[in-house]
């Protein structure tokens, strides 16, 4: 018998009111014991030593787990998600022991063992009847080797090629800002579940599946939440001539509108007088499924839907990295509003004008609302730019619209802020990509690590951008998940005030505490 | 004298042998070592029958009998009955019996003197066990359980009985029989000590796994060590020495 075992605990003979009177010897050591109670002509002695009822029973075996994924293998081919020490592990633990369906169970628990050690040791106690009425119980222990069996999810995830279904996102701008909006969606709405792997390739993402609905389900999300088009395509893999089946790879190019929030466009007079007969120069004040332009001089608001502006594509006129600092001389209400925005009339100049000439331009701009005398806003300055826009060209031509082009088209207040705010209340989830493959295999040497320098920081500026948006659009933050930021917490309220008071930037835009939601997912232990 | 035995790797001697003070009966078995131990301690003294009964080895459980007669059920064939006439000497009564509980050894236990059967046996049989075997028939049970042949070794000496039975039961049989019993095993813890050995007044053969204590209770109950057949010299009937002990 090995050390592990407890001594089996015998269990018969429960009265015992009257005197134990020896009526037989054991059959194995001699001793006089009484043989109407005992355990086939044995004492418990004899009973103890030669019994073993967890014989049969395995003492070591193996419990598989997927590295990656840490799931543990149920077999034959389930993959659960289980804790250490869970009662999950402990059914998976004892499904694996052959044997131990011929006993009974009566106790079954964990005993520690170092995580890191890869063994995990159970503590099981059975019962067993080992003679006619006599039932004897037994604890041992059980050593478990976790070894370490990729799941069939992670196999099919970690080869390459393996995904049947891909979706081949682009937009054609310059910055990634539509796509850091979609990452927050995804995130939010738990769209990217299913993909095996998500790739960022230049103008866009590359999302691929194992099965072909579950690419067409993010396709609807996609289409659900963007404005977007596409077009399907398969390629046959494999056919089987006998019985007909076919294999096919399907791919999904998914193109979304190249106009974002902010942007100046010159619409064809065509579409404009289509939709409403507005002003054909207008600015995108948001992007839903499809495209709202406004025209800043009179809040006329329009939507372009997806299939409209597919029929007749339009680029935007400028973007905001154009955007110029203009200060505010002069503002007057108008009186008409549209929702948040207020028409006023403005009289602006260049922010880089102060100081060296007395150049102002008057316009009519949207933000009246917020918009006060001395302070700095952001606005496309036109008659200093020369755009090279047939769209934009009509409208210079066309006697109806040429003298209403504006000089100045205000966007968006102006936020005095450091370059590089790094204490933020709040932050963002962010999803892992893989980037490019063939950008990190070509080329070589210092050219190519100034290319990817030059890269990351846009990203960075981007992403900057970004938050500042979320920071100061209530509507687009409405639709995002965002989380308090640990570090920033934790500071002493006083010594945040100051900052504040030092920095004067207590203008901008702040989001509320309210608004953020604790991310459960980073909670460790020195947080209690 | 107690000798172990073992018959084609079983232990069960019981079952595939009879032994009385006057024969023995012994299954045809592949080999021939469980006949010659039978041979060894039995020659010269008592005849010993290589048997088959119905065809079947397990004659120990088939058959009843003592130094007076032998019962054998009614599956026996003739030719069967026929041998064991021939074999056995001629004061030993041979009878066929029809009776359902066919078995008779496990069903009947009996001494030159008493036998103790099973409590559902017909009339007919109760009867012909008085005239055959010459002894008196009690209808009792052995701690509850109604196979007094199985679970119970008797001879003129002594008695085994099935290790679970009370101090009371034990008194009670006792007294039936008026030779001293004990609870006891054999075989390693085996209550079937009916089957598990085979005993007559001087000579008992217990299974291969007898333990030393359990074949010392075989001995010491049995009186073993006292009675040898030898003992008043070769060639004296046993069965005065016998006959002088009540």
């Amino acid at each position: 018998m090995s050390m592990d075992l407890d001594a089996p605990v015998y269990m018969t003979g429960m009265q015992q009111d009257e005197p134990i009177i020896a009526t037989i010897l054991c059959c194995n050591c001699g001793a006089p014991i009484d043989g109407t109670t005992s355990a086939g002509a044995l004492c418990h002695d004899c009973v103890r030593l030669t019994i073993d009822v967890s014989q049969g029973i395995q003492r070591e075996a193996t419990l598989h787990m997927c590295r990656d994924c840490e799931r543990w293998l149920q077999p034959p081919n389930s993959w659960v998600v289980a804790n250490l020490e869970s009662k999950e592990l402990l059914a998976i633990c004892l499904r694996k022991l052959t044997g131990l369906n011929k006993v009974r169970i009566i106790d079954a628990s964990f005993i520690w063992t170092e995580p890191h050690s890869r063994r995990v040791k159970v503590k099981i106690t059975i019962q067993q009847e080992a003679f006619e009425g006599t039932i004897v119980q037994q604890t041992f222990e059980v050593v478990f080797v976790v070894a370490n069996q990729q799941c069939t999810d992670c196999q099919t995830s970690f080869t390459h090629h393996a995904f049947r279904a891909t979706i081949q996102l682009r937009q054609k701008v310059p910055h990634k800002r539509t796509f850091l909006y979609l990452e927050q969606l995804i995130l939010k709405n738990g769209a990217h579940k299913d993909t095996l792997n998500i790739k960022e390739v230049k103008d866009g993402l590359d999302f691929y599946y194992a099965h072909r609905n579950q690419a067409e389900k993010m396709l609807d999300f996609l289409c659900s939440v963007a404005p977007c088009r596409y077009t399907k395509s398969s390629t046959l893999i494999s056919q089987d001539t006998h019985s007909g089946t076919k294999s096919y790879k399907f791919s999904f190019s998914v193109e979304l509108v190249p106009i974002v929030k902010d942007d100046l466009v010159a619409l064809p007079i065509k579409l404009a007088r289509q939709i409403g007969n507005i002003s054909p120069l207008a600015i995108c004040h948001r992007v839903g499924t499809a495209v709202n332009v406004m025209d800043p001089q009179t809040l006329q608001t329009a939507e372009v839907p997806t299939g409209t502006y597919w029929r007749s594509p339009f680029r935007s006129l400028a973007d905001v990295t154009e955007l110029k600092e203009f200060i505010v001389m002069d503002i007057e209400p108008v009186g008409k509003s549209n929702g948040r925005y207020h028409l006023a009339e403005a009289t602006v100049a260049r922010a880089s004008d102060l100081g060296s000439n007395d150049k102002t331009y008057f316009t009519r701009t949207h933000l009246g609302a917020i918009l006060h005398v001395g302070d700095s806003v952001l606005g496309y300055h036109l008659t200093d730019t020369n755009f090279n826009d047939p769209n934009f060209d009509a409208i210079e031509s066309s006697n109806q619209y040429r003298d209403a082009i504006p000089d100045v088209v205000l966007i968006k207040k102006h936020y005095a802020r450091k370059k590089k705010p790094k204490n933020r209340a709040w932050r963002l989830r962010r999803m892992a990509r893989e980037h490019e493959e063939e950008a990190l295999a070509a080329g070589s040497g210092a050219a190519q690590s100034r290319k990817q320098e030059q890269e990351q920081e846009r990203l960075e500026a981007d992403f900057e951008m970004f938050l500042r948006d979320v920071e100061e659009d209530q509507e687009l933050r409405s639709t995002l998940d965002l989380y308090k930021n640990r570090n920033k917490v934790q500071q002493p309220v006083g010594d945040e005030m100051m900052d504040e008071d030092s920095d004067s930037d207590d203008e901008v835009p702040k989001i509320n505490m309210d608004e953020l939601l604790d991310d459960f997912d980073e909670l460790n232990m020195n947080d209690q | 004298m107690a000798v172990r035995a073992q018959f084609e790797n079983s232990n069960e001697v019981g079952v595939f042998s009879r032994l009385t003070n006057s024969y023995a009966i012994v299954a045809v078995g592949g080999s021939e070592n469980f006949y010659s131990v039978f041979e060894s301690e039995l020659q010269d003294i008592i005849p010993i029958c290589h048997a088959t009964i119905a065809g079947t080895r397990i004659v120990g459980r088939l058959t009843v009998g003592n130094k007076n007669g032998l019962l054998v059920p009614t599956t026996t064939t003739d030719q069967e009955l026929q041998h064991l006439r021939n074999t056995l000497p001629d004061s030993v009564k041979i009878q066929r019996i029809e009776e359902r509980l066919s078995a008779l050894g496990n069903v009947i236990c009996c001494n030159d003197h008493v036998a103790i059967v099973h409590p559902d046996l017909e009339r007919e049989t109760e009867e012909i066990i008085a005239d055959v075997l010459g002894v008196e028939v009690f209808r009792q049970t052995v701690a509850d359980n109604v196979l007094t042949g199985s679970y119970m070794a008797l001879s003129n000496q002594g008695g085994i009985v099935h290790p679970k039975t009370s101090v009371r039961d034990q008194d009670e049989l006792s007294s039936l029989l008026q030779v001293p019993l004990v609870a006891g095993s054999v075989n390693r813890g085996s209550a079937v000590v009916g089957a598990g050995m085979v005993v007559n007044d001087w000579l008992a053969i217990t299974g291969l796994d007898t333990t030393a204590t359990e074949l010392s209770v075989v001995e010491s109950v049995f009186r073993l060590g006292e009675m040898a057949p030898g003992g008043q010299g070769a060639g004296v009937n046993k069965e005065s020495i016998v006959e002088s002990f009540y």
